[in-house]
């Protein structure tokens, strides 16, 4: 074949010795002299920047230690997703922070999703004013800075709503809805608890001391989830075998349904309802304004986002396979189901991983209306009560870093089992 | 050889790392202006006018400051700084002092690494509630939710308060004075909490400043001072005694309209010395002998900056109280002049 060199024809060079010059001349060393230099100066610069530091530290008569997060905090935080008070330490306080700001990104991102999808496929219908809806929609979000969002709902929360004080008296000019159970204030809104009769206590993993009871309740409903898909796996396969799929959706409700509703009604689970008691309600579950603010403007935010990609997702799919599954005589429903959308995944999940690290990212701007996540415990007032401004601030990096790279390995692996499976 | 020249930069910027720690004056009179931190806008103590000028008891002192050492009292850039910013920003040399409602604390003093040159105005927290509340004691605010500023030792003096008394709260963070009013205004919080002094200042800017009581509970000492860099003995010098010749002014009755006259010489040895006529000590401190003179011009001694800013003429109403001098049952007390 022609990759054959005969040897004959082969132009032998003569074995140079190596110069100097040639790191420089020669196309076989140049790039690695070139790498090398730059690494060199990258390294330089590195040192540079801790020598700096060091030094400046030095000057300014202070050391590098992380022993301020075993001390006493002395500040309070309003929303503890566990027990803390303002005697336990500046590590504790950082750590209820960081469950504050999961809990709004868990919160914000499937306020995004939800959004998204249905603002996305929406935005496709044949219907003109639907359309143009969720046309505005998306641009009046996507284009104005969430900052903004965040803060015009912090306001419509404090200056729309009624005070406490306004549901107190014969004649209230403020009442609470949905049955007397919800009350909408200007510091919150208050919504009924779930809280057990029979509670099991709870148990301590590490800092944390979960309720037996609620990790049961999880329990439960991923073991519910599972016998559901093991029902639809088993319906699958009678189908392929016998062409006929056996009915399972009273199956599916009995085993998603009935093991938790057991379980609630043996625990003796009741509602315990917001009351007004004092300057404040008192009972119930307490979504502050700062919670609700952030939320709403980091989902709906955000979601002006995902609509765009669950969009463009869905137009990446050609109109072939709609009219392929028609011609195969599927319904419209299952023609988006079980044609179009698994194959619209593998280009909106992507995308979706990036908009999941925004919305983490941008729980940082808790501080603008008084959340207290990570940034304004532990970037906030723990900094500012000990002065220990790099140490915090490398600590704070390194945990959002952390998470992340959390999400966006967890959304790799969920990309991976979507992606088109190439054989 | 390249080895060397590169433990030469280290060693050169480690150096002007260094020497710029500790020649705030010589920054300040290259730069032509002082820049001196202030609170994000507090009626009395520091704000701008209708004119965009910043005014008030504290820019006052910046002011005396920038006289003293520029001879301009309006040489000042004010640099707006909240609660968590303030530290940060001396620190990082982005200000030159900071004249705002900072607490002198030990850790702050210590760890942090700042110097307090003196108390400009003794304060202590109390506690803003409507009238319409009926509230008349801080023992009766169990429940509450209390507007606060995040960043500050009355977060912490919050905390304390209501521990000691058994009582919940539900602390509501917020960044800025202007914020704080915004909310408590909307209902938002029952009670608003900072110094005595800051609560007057933001009630007089209230519509209706009689609908809003000021408890009677005083829950801290909070002595509000002056402060600079640690490690900068010529420009801490400067900021103190520069403080100390507005308190001393007051005492030894030199104000901004005898000032002049007195500059001439008097029978009296410690004005003299203060106002440069005997001795020298303008050129120990670095600067020309009539800088007292000019610090006292620039906007009156202690008395005058009080009475104009947010003395019980103004709107603002603060009684001399513990700020008095020390000849008048007060603490404000000038350690010699000599």
């Amino acid at each position: 074949m022609s990759t054959t060199t005969d040897q004959r024809y082969t132009k032998v060079e003569p074995r140079k010795s190596f110069h100097l010059s040639m790191l420089l001349y020669d196309q076989r060393y140049r790039s690695i002299t070139i790498q090398v230099f730059f690494l060199f100066m990258l390294m330089l610069g590195a040192a540079w920047l801790i020598d700096n530091t060091v030094n400046n530290l030095r000057a300014l008569g202070k050391d590098f230690s992380f022993a301020f997060l075993n001390n006493p905090a002395g500040y309070d935080i309003n929303q503890r997703p566990i027990e803390y008070n303002s005697q336990m330490t500046h590590g504790r306080a950082a750590l209820v922070g960081l469950l504050n700001t999961l809990i709004l990104a868990v919160l914000a991102c499937v306020l995004a999703t939800i959004l998204g999808v249905i603002a996305g496929v929406l935005r496709l219908s044949n219907n003109w004013i639907v359309g143009r809806l969720m046309t505005v929609y998306v641009e009046v979000f996507r284009n104005i800075p969430t900052l903004l969002w965040i803060l015009i709902f912090g306001a419509i929360m404090t200056e729309a709503m009624p005070a406490p004080s306004a549901f107190r008296g014969d004649a209230p000019s403020a009442s609470m809805i949905f049955n007397e159970s919800v009350a909408i204030t200007n510091r919150g809104v208050y919504i009924p608890a779930i809280m057990f009769e029979r509670d099991l206590g709870s148990f301590q993993i590490g800092p944390v001391a979960p309720s037996i009871s609620w990790v049961l309740v999880i329990v439960i409903i991923a073991a519910g989830i599972w016998a559901n898909k093991q029902l639809i796996a088993h319906a699958t396969r009678v189908q392929n075998a016998t062409g006929v799929r056996p009915k399972t959706w009273w199956k599916s409700i009995l085993v998603l349904l009935g093991p938790i509703i057991l379980f609630f009604f043996a625990m003796g689970a009741h509602l315990e309802y917001p009351e007004l008691r004092g300057f404040n309600f008192a009972g119930g579950t307490h979504l502050r304004n700062s919670l609700i603010a952030m939320w709403l403007g980091l989902g709906i935010y955000t979601g002006a986002f995902v609509a765009e990609n669950v969009r463009s997702g869905i137009l990446a799919i050609s109109k072939g396979q709609t009219e392929a599954a028609f011609a195969l005589g599927l319904q419209p429903g299952k023609t988006m189901r079980l044609v179009i959308l698994p194959q619209a995944l593998r280009v909106i999940i992507p995308p979706l991983i990036s908009q999941y690290l925004n919305i983490t990212k941008n729980t940082s701007l808790g501080l603008a209306v008084g959340y207290m996540d990570l940034r304004s415990t532990l970037g906030g007032i723990t900094i500012n009560q000990t002065g220990r401004e790099l140490e915090g601030m490398m600590l704070m990096m390194l945990i959002y870093l952390a998470i992340s790279l959390t999400i966006s390995g967890a959304m790799n692996v969920y990309n991976s089992r979507v992606k088109l499976k190439e054989r | 050889m390249k080895k060397s020249v590169f433990v030469g930069a280290f060693a050169a910027t480690a150096f002007v790392a260094g020497m710029a720690q500790a020649q705030t004056l010589q920054a300040i009179l290259d730069r032509g202006e002082l820049n001196c931190g202030v609170s994000t806008g507090l009626a009395g103590f520091s704000a701008p006018d209708a004119n965009g000028v910043w005014q008030g008891f504290d820019v006052a002192k910046c002011r005396a400051i920038a006289a003293a050492v520029l001879d301009d009292p309006m040489a000042v850039n004010f640099v707006p700084t909240t609660g968590q910013t303030r530290f940060s920003a001396l620190a990082s040399g982005e200000v030159d002092m900071l004249a705002r409602n900072t607490t002198w604390t030990f850790t702050r003093d210590i760890d942090l690494r700042l110097t307090f040159v003196g108390t400009n105005y003794y304060d202590g927290q109390g506690f803003m509630v409507t009238r319409e509340l009926g509230v008349s004691s801080a023992t009766e605010l169990d429940g509450a939710t209390v507007c606060i500023q995040t960043g500050t030792t009355t977060e912490l003096n919050l905390a304390d308060f209501f521990r000691a008394n058994g009582m919940d709260y539900e602390p509501v963070p917020i960044e800025t004075n202007a914020e704080a009013q915004q909310q408590y205004l909307a209902g938002a919080c029952d009670v608003y909490t900072t110094d005595v002094s800051g609560l007057a200042a933001t009630r007089a800017s209230f519509e209706a400043p009689g609908d809003h009581v000021i408890l009677p509970e005083v829950i801290s000492k909070e002595p509000l001072g002056l402060v600079v860099r640690d490690g900068d003995k010529e420009w801490e010098g400067i900021v103190r005694w520069t403080l100390m010749a507005l308190i001393a002014a007051e005492e030894l009755g030199i104000t901004s309209a005898n000032v002049a006259e007195m500059a001439q010489g008097t029978d009296m040895p410690e004005v003299n010395r203060l106002l440069g006529t005997e001795g020298d000590f303008g050129a120990m401190l670095g600067l020309d002998s009539d800088w007292a003179v000019r610090a006292i011009s620039a906007a009156g001694n202690y008395g005058e900056i009080f009475a104009a800013n947010i003395g019980d003429q103004t709107p603002i109403g603060l009684a001399r109280g513990l700020n008095a001098q020390w000849t008048q049952g007060g603490l404000m007390y000038a350690p010699p002049f000599r």
